[in-house]
């Protein structure tokens, strides 16, 4: 599953901001080939490839563990692969140390010398590249500019807040313009108001430089904000690669969609199949009706996934009963737990097949006589469409 | 602390404070009696210098002060040298041949009986037939105090952030580099304390200075114990109080030399 | 091959002076102690018959293997000075880490208690004595325990003795000494592990209903039980071989085994017997030194 994915299930509409997608270009910046490593019996990272074009902003999602931080120190030189090959423009640097890499690294804890004021902090890399000392100091204003440092270039890193060292970091990384910049959860130590605001930030510095940026996280509200494609790793290999909406609106397998998101899954058997549809017969929800995926589906086991977003509730009546049964799919139940989550309600359903279902709604009124409340029975319903097809 | 649970209570003050008691009176008592004018120790006669006088006077007691800091400052460099270069290959070189033997060897002489050490370096000098003198009092020394500069400075190198050196190689540093640039600087503060610790070891040592030097070389701590042997002098009262004042004012330079590089770095290692 | 082990070899490379140094000068002295603790007292200079002379050839060799004898050895086992001195030390080892613990878990305790600011200032202070020269402390001993010195004034300004008491050359004294001496060895280690322990667990003790004494003896104390063990060994082992303390506090009547040691090669200037019994309390010496070891690395971490 290292392939790029192709927008499969979702109308072109639904690619957003992705770039083109277009395989026959040249060689692209970074191309991991078949890269593998092991700590002892462990498989850290297990035979994997992955193209990253120039000026991409790449995420690398996944639980801990799951080899991102191994892929990254990768390619930054800290480790070195058992296998594979890493061609960055073309030139294979899996066996390069480091500090000869054309990449630089911000580091998780930022690693700042302690030692070293700001300016010295964002000029190391400079000075060890040789650069005269009139560039250097052009260069680092330019840098403390960049990232809004300025005033504090004398500083030693215990006298910055946690924000001001994640610039410093950044700044420093940026110095020598790498030809890709690594970024090992780069906000992680940030509280949530900060990291937010600064995620912005960065979508902003990377369009503006160009520049490509590979971010390892395990947030995926992180990843899906800032990043144009999405890597989504688990035990050492990628379970899908695509844009953020692609990742949520047409996961690859049951993993990524549970992985990313909420979601409700209905596991059953594949019964019919018409031409522009499949029925499907489940055990916990009885018949469903999903639209026919492009990517046709082999084995007749199958998980159908909807986001709870796109289950709705409504109360017994005629008008809901009218419609065609294979519009829609309908389910009753009793909702069992109101959570009011302040933009949006998630309501816990409990079907008359014993099974549990989410269904989160908008609060786009302040004031909701609608409102369902726990006990009440409801009709559970949602469309072909919003249903994606997994195998099992 | 505002929680009832763990606060300190009056047991834990006065505990303490027998304790320090217990450590520093005894030295307040010497160094109060070595103004003694009296030349009965035991009676307070009046404040006076006269055994400081006497020590100047005593050219066997300055000789004897001379080589112990000769000792003192050449073997605590050296050690300073290579226990720390131990300390590197200790902290990072990872697993390599040999390594279990060499940490052995580096933590056996922390806890190793003076006369053992004292009696092997000898018979090694003797076996080697090289005359006892300053030399050999200097490499037995070494061999010793760097044992202590390396736990020293490999604890600092194994609490030092490793993503620090990365960080510097990651900005085109080689190896070696990152060690003079980043990791130096950084540790240089427990450097500087197992650089003292092996002075001051060095500096109060009898045992095996004892069985290393040669005739007409005795060191300060020697002719302290074949004094004190003899019975309880002023004199080496003064003494005393002498190096302890060298002491605190070495380490009064070194505390203050640390503050500073603190101002930088981060601080030394507790020893 | 990861960062770490582009570290390693250089790394490797700068341990390799040291490493040189200590087999040198602290690997191969043992071997020539081992060495003339097997060979005979001879009246000479130096004062044993040298063994084998590595120039000599094969046949030498083997000769001079023939000529190895246990008789030192035989010695220390046959004669009671020896034996007893072997006892002494080890009764005065386990003696003297008792009292240390019983005297620096308290204030160790204590230190770790104090507010923050206040803990590197008790440390400081429980450390600065450990810099005056050691020799200088046991003489300090001596001006206070003499027959006319401050202990015994007190003790009779006080009228709790009629009498002056006899300190000095007495095992009161070592004790005094010997407890003097290696307290910072054992306040140090159970300092460290009980700063490291988290209070909340002392509270969810306390929430569970444990009372403040019972917390201690059960959370607290077990707690500590490997700074204990590491204050305990770093200070037996080395008073097992002390020298000094003993020569300068206690009386004449008993000896431990290194003023036997010390004796037999200074007085007696017998080498040979002097190596047999350095040889003999190395080899008691290797549990609690293994034992300190383990410990160690635990602390000290490292590679691997």
């Amino acid at each position: 599953m290292t392939e790029e994915s192709p927008d499969i299930d979702a109308p072109a509409a639904l690619a957003g901001s992705a770039p083109p997608v277009d395989a026959s270009a040249d060689l692209p910046l970074l191309r991991i080939e078949g890269v593998g490593k092991k700590f002892g019996a462990f498989r850290a990272v297990d035979r994997l490839s992955l193209d990253i074009r120039e000026g991409e902003f790449f995420a690398l999602l996944g639980p801990s563990g799951c080899g991102k931080t191994t892929l990254l120190r990768m390619l930054a030189g800290f480790e070195t692969p058992d296998e594979g090959r890493i061609l960055l423009g073309g030139r294979d640097i899996a066996p390069m140390p480091p500090h000869q890499r054309p990449v630089n690294m911000m580091f998780q804890n930022y690693a700042l010398f302690p030692h070293l004021s700001v300016r010295d902090n964002i000029a190391f890399g400079l000075r060890r590249a040789g650069m005269a000392r009139a560039a250097i100091d052009i260069r680092v204003a330019e840098m403390v500019a960049l990232v809004k440092l300025d005033g504090l270039e004398k500083r030693k890193p215990d006298q910055l807040s946690g924000g001001q060292k994640q610039r410093v970091a950044l700044a420093r990384a940026l110095a020598r313009r790498p030809q890709v910049l690594l970024l090992d959860e780069p906000l992680a130590a940030l509280d949530k108001k900060l990291r937010e605001s600064t995620q912005l930030e960065l979508m902003a510095l990377q369009r503006r430089l160009g520049m490509t940026f590979i971010i390892v996280t395990h947030d995926q509200e992180e990843a899906m904000t800032m990043a144009n494609r999405i890597g989504v790793m688990d035990a050492g290999r990628l379970e899908q690669v695509a844009t953020p909406r692609n990742l949520y609106e047409a996961p690859h397998s049951r993993w990524v969609a549970e992985f990313i998101g909420d979601v409700n899954l209905f596991d059953g058997e594949i019964a019919s199949r018409d031409p522009h549809r499949l029925i499907v017969s489940t055990r916990d929800g009885g018949t469903i009706v999903v639209a026919e995926p492009r990517q046709p589906v082999g084995k007749t086991a199958v998980s159908i996934a909807i986001r709870p977003e796109k289950v709705k509730l409504s109360r017994r009546g005629p008008a809901l009963d009218a419609i065609d049964s294979h519009a829609i799919n309908r389910l009753e139940g009793v909702v069992t737990d109101v959570s009011y989550l302040g933009g949006l309600t998630v309501y816990q359903v409990k079907l008359d097949s014993g099974a549990m279902v989410r269904s989160s709604m908008a609060n786009t009124v302040r004031i909701d006589i609608d409102a369902y409340s726990a006990g009440q029975r409801v009709v559970v319903w949602f469309t072909p469409d919003d249903c994606v097809v997994l195998e099992q | 602390m505002t929680h009832k649970v763990g606060r300190i209570s009056p047991f834990n003050i006065t505990a303490l404070a027998l304790g320090l008691a217990f450590l520093y009176l005894p030295i307040v008592i010497l160094v109060i009696y070595s103004f003694n004018a009296s030349r009965l120790v035991t009676v307070w006669g009046g404040w006076s210098l006269r055994w400081y006088t006497e020590v100047f006077n005593d050219r066997a007691t300055l000789e004897a002060a001379w080589m112990s800091l000769r000792v003192a400052a050449v073997s605590a460099t050296s050690a300073t040298l290579l226990g720390t270069l131990a300390a590197v290959g200790l902290a990072r070189g990872e697993r390599f041949k040999g390594r279990t033997l060499f940490s052995g060897m580096l933590l056996a002489p922390l806890v190793m009986p003076e006369v053992i050490a004292g009696l092997a370096l000898l018979l090694l000098f003797v076996a080697l037939d090289v005359e006892r003198g300053f030399w050999t009092v200097t490499i037995a020394h070494t061999t010793l105090t760097m044992c202590f500069v390396t736990v020293v400075v490999q604890s600092r190198l194994v609490s030092l952030d490793r993503t620090i050196e990365e960080a510097a190689m990651d900005l085109g540093c080689d190896p070696l580099q990152a060690f003079v640039r980043v990791t130096l600087p950084l540790i240089f503060p427990a450097i500087a304390a197992g650089w003292m610790l092996a002075f001051t070891l060095s500096l109060d040592d009898v045992v095996i200075a004892s069985f290393t030097t040669g005739p007409g070389s005795a060191t300060l701590p020697i002719r302290i114990y074949s004094e004190v042997r003899l019975g309880v002098k002023p004199q080496i009262n003064a003494i005393c109080t002498m190096m302890i004042a060298f002491i605190a004012v070495v380490i009064v330079i070194a505390s203050l030399a640390s503050k500073l590089s603190n101002a930088q770095g981060r601080s030394a290692a507790p020893l | 091959m990861s960062a770490r082990s582009i570290f390693a070899r250089p790394a490797r490379f700068a341990a390799v002076a040291p490493y040189l140094w200590m087999v040198l000068f602290f690997l191969v002295p043992f071997g020539f102690v081992l060495k003339i603790s097997l060979s005979q007292t001879a009246i000479a200079q130096p004062p044993y018959v040298p063994l084998f002379n590595l120039t000599a050839g094969w046949d030498a060799i083997v000769a001079a293997l023939k000529q190895l004898s246990l008789d030192n050895f035989r010695l220390l086992v046959s004669d009671n000075l020896y034996i007893t001195s072997y006892l002494r030390s080890f009764v005065v080892a386990v003696t003297s880490t008792l009292i240390l613990l019983l005297i620096g878990y308290p204030v160790a305790y204590g230190m770790a208690r104090l507010p923050q600011r206040w803990q590197a200032f008790a440390m400081m202070l429980v450390i600065v004595p450990f810099w005056t020269s050691f020799l200088i402390r046991i003489y300090a001993w001596i001006n206070i325990l003499q027959h006319d010195g401050l202990l015994n004034k007190v003790l009779l300004a006080l009228h709790l003795v009629a009498t002056p008491v006899v300190w000095l050359s007495t095992d009161s004294a070592m004790y005094i000494g010997i407890v003097y001496s290696y307290l910072p060895f054992m306040i140090l280690p159970l300092y460290a592990t009980l700063v490291r322990m988290d209070p909340s667990q002392l509270e969810a003790a306390a929430d569970l209903g444990a009372s403040p004494r019972q917390a201690f003896w059960l959370v607290t104390f077990p707690l500590s039980l490997p700074g204990v063990g590491a204050g305990a060994l770093l200070c037996f082992i080395p008073i097992v071989g002390e020298f000094v303390i003993p020569d300068l506090l206690a009386g004449s009547a008993s000896m431990m085994i290194g003023q036997t040691l010390w004796l037999e090669f200074f007085a007696n200037k017998d080498w040979p017997v002097a190596s047999a019994v350095a040889v003999a309390l190395l080899v008691l010496l290797v549990p609690p030194l293994l034992l300190y070891d383990r410990l160690q690395r635990r602390t000290l971490g490292g590679a691997g």
